[in-house]
C-alpha cells in the first residue's frame, strides 16, 4: 500500500468540471492507467481519494491536491506520466508525493482575483478596492449551514491584499483563511462590487496559486 | 474558449455540458481537414451522450481522414437564453467553432417530440430554416437520419436530405461524395440530384407531392432521377460493423453513463406496434466472443465500472448464456457492473437476472403492453400472465419486492374489459407476492405506468386512429377507479405530448409550417415538460388552417398513399396490412426463429434472414 498527495492544474474547460465530477473523472482515470486504488471497507465501498481543498466550479487552480493511496506499493516518480495520458483536457498532473501534512494543517490559500473591466479599471480602483477588504469589516452575503443567505463580515479571514492593475483589469492578490472558516475568494470581489458598486467589475475570474501551513510555507 | 462564452458559464446550470474538452473527444488540426461535420442532437448533452448511434457514427465520421466531426447538442433553456442574448452562435463542443461554418450540419432524430429543437438549434446557428432560403452554395448542407426520419416529411422543408437507415456505410458515401463535390465546386442542387443517387438517401426536394381535396395525398412524383422508392440501408454482418470501444467519456454525469454493449440490431418477435420492431428488421446479431473482447476493452479504455446489454429484446440474444459467463468473468474481477434491461417474463431470463445481481435487489420492470390475453395477443405482445407470475414468484420468493409494469392504453380494438384487465392484473401481482415472499417486512411496491398508444409509419397500426383525448382521459379515469390496491402506484403519461406526437410521427410535409410556426412561438425543447406548451400547437394549426385531428385521430384506407410511402424500410405494406388484420382476428404471428413470416425483410440481406 502506498499514500499519495497529486498536484494538478486544473484551467481552461476543465474548470467547468464540478468538484463531484473530477472526483468520478479521477476514479476513471485510475481505471484507465491501470492503478487499483484502495477502497473503504464495507457493504457499499468507495475508493479511498478525496481533494485537499474543493474548488469552485468556473475558478482555475494551479495547485490542487488530491490525496489517495494504492493497493501496490507503487513510487511516486512517473507518476503524472502514467496518469496524464488519461485525464480531460485542462487537467494536468504536475507532480506526485507521499503527503508530509495532514489536512488539517492547510491553513491559507493564496489566489489571484482578476476583475475585468471592459471599459477600463475605474480611476482609483486599486487604492479603494484594498482598502475596503483590509478595513474593519468587509461584509458579504454568505449561505449559511441552513442555507440561507445571511450577511457575515469576512474581513477576518482576509491575511492579505495587493492589487496590480493591467489592461482593463484589477488583479488582486489575495491571501485568506483556507478552512476553519475559510473564505471563497470570489466572495472578496462580491464585496467590491456591494460596497463599491461603482467599481462593480463586469467579470471576476478566481485562480488559486498555493495552499499554506499556518508558518506561511507551502502546504504540501 | 471563447471569453463571451466564458462569461455566460457562471450563470447557467450544468455548464460542463457546454465546454467540451472529455477524455477521447477527437481534436483535429484544422488545417489537415477538408469537411467539418457538426454532428448535432436536438435534446441535451446527457440525452444526446447516451446514445449509442451517436458515438457509433462519431467515431465512424473521425475514422475518415480529411472529415472532423464535432458535436452539439441543445442547449437548456437558460442556456439558450444567455446565447441569444450575447449573440453567441451554437458551436461545435470540440473546436468551439460556429455550427453555420461548417460544411455538414447532421441531425440524429430519434423521436419526433424533438422537431423544434432542430429548428431552435438551426436558428441558434444563423442557419436560415428552411432549405430553399439558404441559396445553391454546397455549404452548410443540412442532413437528418435516425428512426424518426422513415417519415421524415414534418422536416421535408428543413433539411436538404434525409438518410434512411443505418448510417454505418451510408454517411461515410455520403461524405465522400460531399468531398468530391466541395473539390469540384458542385454546387447544392447538383450534389443533391448525385445523392440521391446513393441508396438509403431521400432528397425531399427531388419530390413533388400533390394532395386529394380531402387532405390525403394524390401522388409523390421523383424529379431529376431521384428514385422512385428510397431503400432504407442497413449493415449486412455486425461484425464489420465497428464498435466503439474508444470512447467519449463525459466529465459530467448522463443518462446512461455506462459502457453499452449492442449485442444485435433487429427483432424478431413483431410487436405489431412497435416501429422499432419492424424498420430495423432482419435481425444481425454480432458474435459472442467479439462482443466479450469489446465489452472488456471499453471498461478497461473508459474507466467505467458498468456496462449494460443492450438490443431490442435482450434475453433473444441466442449466446446470451456464453455471453454472460464470458463477461462475468471480467466484471467480477474488474469490479464493474453487468446489468441487462429489457428482459422477457421467462425462467431463462429470471435465472440470468438473479445471477448477475449479485444481491441487488433493484427493481424488475416488464411490459405486458395490455391487460389481458386477448389484447396481447391482437398486438402480437408474446407474453403471458403465467410467464409473468412464473417470474414474479421466483422473484418475490428470491427477495425482490419491487415491480414496474409497462402498459398502453388505446391500442386498437381495446375494450373497457383490457383497461380492468391491468388492474386485475396488478392484484394477482400482490397476491402473488403475499404468497410467495421470502421477507414480507419490507412490502412490496407495485408501480403501473400507461401511455397513450401513437400509431406510427410502417408498423401494422400505420393505419389505425389514435384514441381521441376524451377517450384517453376517460381510460385513465376508468383505470384509477379500478386501481383501488394500496402497494400499486399508477403513474399516466400526459396526454399532451403523446398527441402531437401522433400528429407529426404520420404528418406530411405541410406540417413544416406548423412546425415552423409554433417553434417562432416558443417551441424550443418541447421532448421536455418543463417546455412544452400544446396550446403554441394548437394555434399553429389554426393560423397554418390545418386539423391536428386528421393526422392523429383518422382512420386511413388500405389504398391510402401515405406521406412516408415513398420510403422503404424492407417490410412491405401488404405484410402490414395483413398483421393488421390479423390483429383483428386476434391471431398471433411467431417470431422470426420460430417460423419466418414473410415480412419482406430477408430481401435487405441478400434472401435469407440469418435469426
Ligand atoms: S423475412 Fe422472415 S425471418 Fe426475415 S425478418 Fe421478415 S419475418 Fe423475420
Amino acid at each position: 500500500m502506498s499514500e499519495f498527495r497529486l498536484r494538478f492544474v486544473k484551467e481552461g474547460r476543465a474548470a467547468w468540471i464540478s468538484h463531484l465530477d473530477l472526483l468520478r473523472t479521477f476514479q476513471r482515470v485510475f481505471i484507465r492507467s491501470g492503478m487499483v486504488i484502495r477502497h473503504s471497507q464495507g457493504f457499499h465501498p468507495h475508493p479511498i481519494m478525496s481533494f485537499v481543498l474543493p474548488l469552485s466550479v468556473g475558478q482555475t487552480s494551479v495547485c490542487e491536491l488530491l490525496d489517495f493511496s494504492t493497493v501496490e506499493d507503487l513510487p511516486c516518480e512517473g507518476m503524472a506520466e502514467r496518469l496524464n495520458p488519461y485525464l480531460p483536457e485542462g487537467v494536468r498532473v504536475l507532480s506526485c508525493a507521499a503527503p508530509v501534512h495532514p489536512v488539517r494543517d492547510m491553513r491559507y490559500l493564496e489566489a489571484e482575483v482578476t476583475l475585468e473591466y471592459d471599459n477600463g479599471v475605474p480611476a482609483g480602483a486599486a487604492g479603494a478596492v484594498t482598502a475596503l477588504l483590509l478595513g474593519d469589516q468587509v461584509v458579504v452575503e454568505r449561505r449559511n449551514k441552513k442555507k440561507q443567505m445571511v450577511d457575515t463580515d469576512i474581513r477576518p479571514m482576509i491575511e492579505s491584499v495587493a492589487a496590480r492593475e493591467e489592461e482593463k483589469a484589477l488583479v488582486l492578490s489575495v491571501r485568506v483563511q483556507g478552512q476553519n472558516p475559510g473564505v471563497n475568494p470570489a466572495l472578496l470581489a462580491a464585496a467590491v462590487g456591494r460596497h463599491l458598486p461603482e467599481m462593480k467589475p463586469d467579470f471576476v475570474r478566481v485562480r488559486r496559486t498555493a495552499l499554506l501551513c499556518e508558518d506561511g510555507s507551502p502546504f504540501c | 474558449m471563447d471569453q463571451r462564452l466564458e462569461r455566460i458559464l457562471p450563470r447557467v446550470q450544468k455548464p460542463a455540458r457546454y465546454v467540451g474538452g472529455e477524455y477521447n473527444a477527437v481534436v483535429k488540426e484544422k488545417a489537415s481537414v477538408d469537411t467539418r461535420v457538426a454532428f448535432c442532437f436536438p435534446d441535451t448533452y446527457e440525452i444526446g451522450m447516451s446514445n449509442l448511434g451517436m458515438r457509433i457514427l462519431y467515431q465512424i465520421m473521425n475514422d475518415m481522414e480529411g472529415v472532423w466531426c464535432e458535436r452539439v447538442f441543445a442547449p437548456w433553456g437558460d442556456m439558450e437564453a444567455e446565447l441569444r442574448q450575447h449573440h453567441i452562435p451554437l458551436y461545435g463542443l470540440e473546436s468551439g467553432d460556429s455550427v453555420g461554418d461548417f460544411d455538414v450540419v447532421a441531425f440524429s432524430i430519434g423521436y419526433e417530440m424533438a422537431y423544434p429543437a432542430v429548428l431552435n438549434m438551426l436558428d441558434l446557428s444563423g442557419i436560415p430554416l428552411r432549405a430553399a432560403d439558404r441559396g445553391d452554395g454546397l455549404k452548410p448542407l443540412v442532413i437528418a437520419g435516425g428512426t424518426a426520419m422513415y417519415n421524415a416529411e414534418p422536416l421535408a422543408d428543413f433539411i436538404d436530405l434525409a438518410c434512411i437507415g443505418e448510417g454505418e456505410e451510408e454517411l461515410p458515401e455520403l461524405l465522400t461524395l460531399y468531398r468530391e463535390a466541395k473539390r469540384e465546386g458542385w454546387d447544392k442542387p447538383r450534389f443533391l440530384r448525385a445523392a440521391a443517387r446513393i441508396q438509403g438517401i431521400y432528397v425531399p426536394s427531388l419530390y413533388d407531392v400533390t394532395y386529394h381535396d380531402d387532405g390525403t395525398v394524390a401522388a409523390i412524383t421523383p424529379r431529376d432521377g431521384a428514385p422512385e422508392r428510397v431503400r432504407k440501408r442497413i449493415v449486412q454482418d455486425m461484425d464489420k460493423a465497428p464498435f466503439p470501444v474508444k470512447s467519449i467519456v463525459p466529465s459530467t454525469e448522463i443518462v446512461h453513463d455506462r459502457v453499452t454493449l449492442e449485442l444485435f440490431r433487429g427483432c424478431i418477435r413483431g410487436c405489431r406496434f412497435c416501429q422499432a420492431g419492424y424498420v430495423y428488421r432482419p435481425v444481425r446479431c454480432r458474435s459472442e466472443k467479439l462482443l466479450a473482447e469489446y465489452g472488456a476493452a471499453a471498461c478497461e479504455d473508459s474507466g467505467y465500472q458498468e456496462m449494460t446489454l443492450s438490443s431490442l429484446s435482450t434475453s433473444d440474444y441466442p449466446q446470451l448464456l456464453e455471453l454472460c459467463d464470458d463477461l462475468e468473468a471480467y466484471c467480477d474481477s474488474h469490479h464493474v457492473s453487468l446489468s441487462l434491461p429489457s428482459l422477457r417474463a421467462d425462467n431463462f431470463s429470471m435465472g440470468l437476472t438473479e445471477r448477475l445481481s449479485k444481491g441487488r435487489k433493484a427493481g424488475l420492470t416488464f411490459a405486458p403492453e395490455a391487460g389481458t390475453q386477448r389484447l396481447r395477443d391482437a398486438i402480437n405482445k408474446n407474453l403471458t400472465e403465467e410467464d409473468l407470475m412464473e417470474s414474479l414468484k421466483r422473484a418475490f420468493s428470491n427477495g425482490w419486492s419491487a415491480v414496474k409494469l409497462y402498459y398502453m392504453l388505446g391500442l386498437p380494438t381495446e375494450t373497457d374489459e383490457d383497461i380492468i384487465g391491468i388492474a386485475e392484473m396488478a392484484n394477482h401481482v400482490i397476491h402473488c407476492w403475499r404468497e410467495y415472499a421470502s421477507n414480507k417486512t419490507r412490502g412490496v411496491r407495485i408501480t403501473v405506468s400507461t401511455s397513450w398508444f401513437v400509431p406510427k409509419p410502417f408498423t401494422a397500426f400505420q393505419w389505425e386512429p389514435q384514441i381521441t383525448r376524451e377517450e384517453y382521459e376517460r381510460r385513465v379515469q376508468l383505470l384509477r377507479e379500478h386501481m383501488t390496491a394500496r402497494a400499486v402506484t399508477y403513474n399516466w403519461h400526459d396526454g399532451d405530448t403523446s398527441f402531437l406526437e401522433a400528429v407529426l410521427a404520420r404528418g406530411d410535409r405541410r406540417l413544416g409550417r406548423v412546425l415552423e410556426t409554433a417553434f417562432r412561438k416558443g417551441a424550443h425543447l418541447d421532448a421536455w415538460q418543463e417546455y412544452f406548451d400544446l396550446s403554441r400547437w394548437y394555434e399553429a394549426f389554426d393560423e397554418c388552417g390545418l386539423d391536428p385531428a386528421f393526422y392523429a385521430n383518422r382512420e386511413r384506407k388500405r389504398e391510402e398513399i401515405f406521406p412516408w410511402s415513398v420510403i422503404s424500410c424492407g417490410v412491405g405494406d401488404d405484410y402490414l396490412w395483413r398483421e393488421r388484420e390479423r390483429s383483428r382476428e386476434t391471431v398471433t404471428t411467431p417470431d422470426c426463429r420460430t417460423r419466418c413470416s414473410g415480412c419482406g425483410a430477408n430481401k435487405m440481406v441478400g434472401g435469407v434472414c440469418r435469426v
